[in-house]
């Protein structure tokens, strides 16, 4: 199954983010060996020189290194990934506020409705554990 | 290095009174995956036939990797038609046996790993064959050369879209640096990922050249709602 991407903005920034989130989640562990360009290509099903420009964002980040000759691998520097993270996190939540406000609701309030529901969601977890 | 794998140079051509390419002048250089855009009519398939040696140009020049359409280029271009020429007595394995009589570079394992991966059933006799599946096979035979340019006129039109993944990871799989695919559709949207770089024809002229991701960074829009801006009816 191809990644799913939107219209309004590179493919390659995409594509970076997705690996990032990838990095945040687990899914490629400190010190891994990433899938080739070819790989990721077909996992993506796109353009490998798209992947390749993501590929060197990520790089310039310094969430990944090159290896010669053996290939990309995901950084051990701990800080580098807690960087992203909080990138990652920032971004998020200022969408949230912003789809908030356009929504109507005032500052304070998005504080209660999002203690209110995370409340929810814990107690939801705790039930299902 | 530097060389171009495709450069026209003012071509134009005509069909009696009518202007099928006007002035068209293109540089595509090697390792890119580029689609040949436009609304019906508007000149993709005479500039593919044009770029093999089907049609002749009536003014300008064409080139691939240096050479002008004939012999030489038709060793290098692989050309995938809008319409099977298969003959229908052949089956399958006739059709891959022909092709590997015809050209050096084709590469008959690949083939038939391919045909098996789409299901195709290989000692079945062309005319047997639903109009999805002739296309497959002719796609197979196509990608199954290692050629330095690939024309691809409507290569994903008649298949489902399942098939339309495997094809379109068929020409990711196939991808080299030094070959340079051209593909032209319709289908905007479900090739636009796979595209480095796309062209737009309107009326036999170019309209736009540019990378698919520059687009998006310019404008902030797909090349599939690009399209339906520019082409608005």
């Amino acid at each position: 199954m191809a990644w799913q991407f939107t219209g309004d903005r590179p493919i390659y920034i995409q594509m970076a983010e997705h690996i990032t989130s990838g990095i945040l989640k687990g899914e490629y562990q400190m010190g891994e060996k990433l899938p080739s360009v070819r790989e990721f290509a077909l996992m993506a099903s796109v353009n490998p020189n798209t992947v390749q420009r993501a590929l060197f964002e990520l790089e310039n980040m310094g969430l990944i290194e090159t290896q010669r000759n053996t290939g990309k691998f995901v950084t051990l520097e701990e800080s580098r990934i807690e960087m992203s993270r909080n990138e990652m996190g920032k971004a998020l939540v200022a969408d949230f506020i912003k789809s908030m406000k356009a929504l109507g609701y005032s500052g304070e309030q998005i504080k209660d409705i999002f203690e209110n529901e995370r409340k929810a969601g814990e107690s939801n977890e705790s039930e299902n554990a | 290095m530097n060389q171009k794998t495709l450069e026209c140079t003012e071509v134009s051509k005509n069909f009696g009174s009518i202007a099928a390419l006007h002035n068209v002048n293109l540089s595509l250089p090697e390792g890119k995956i580029i689609g040949l855009l436009g609304p019906n009519g508007s000149g993709k398939t005479t500039l593919i036939k044009l770029i093999c040696g089907l049609l002749t140009p009536c003014e300008g020049s064409i080139s691939i990797c240096g050479h002008e359409p004939g012999p030489e280029s038709k060793a290098i271009v692989s050309y995938l038609p809008e319409r099977s020429y298969l003959p229908d007595w052949m089956t399958v394995l006739d059709c891959l046996d022909f092709f590997r009589d015809f050209y050096e570079d084709f590469d008959y394992e690949k083939a038939v790993g391919m045909l098996e991966n789409l299901k195709v059933p290989a000692k079945a006799r062309m005319k047997t064959l639903s109009k999805g599946t002739k296309e497959k096979v002719q796609l197979v035979l196509v990608m199954s050369r290692r050629a330095r340019l690939y024309l691809l006129d409507e290569p994903i039109g008649g298949v489902d879209p399942a098939a339309r993944d495997y094809i379109l990871n068929t020409i990711l799989r196939n991808y080299d640096e030094n070959a340079t695919v051209l593909i032209s559709t319709h289908l905007i949207a479900d090739i636009e990922m796979v595209l480095d770089e796309f062209i737009f024809l309107q009326n036999g002229q170019v309209v736009s050249y540019a990378s698919t991701d520059s687009l998006r960074e310019d404008l902030g829009k797909s090349i599939d709602t690009y399209f339906r801006e520019v082409f608005r009816c």
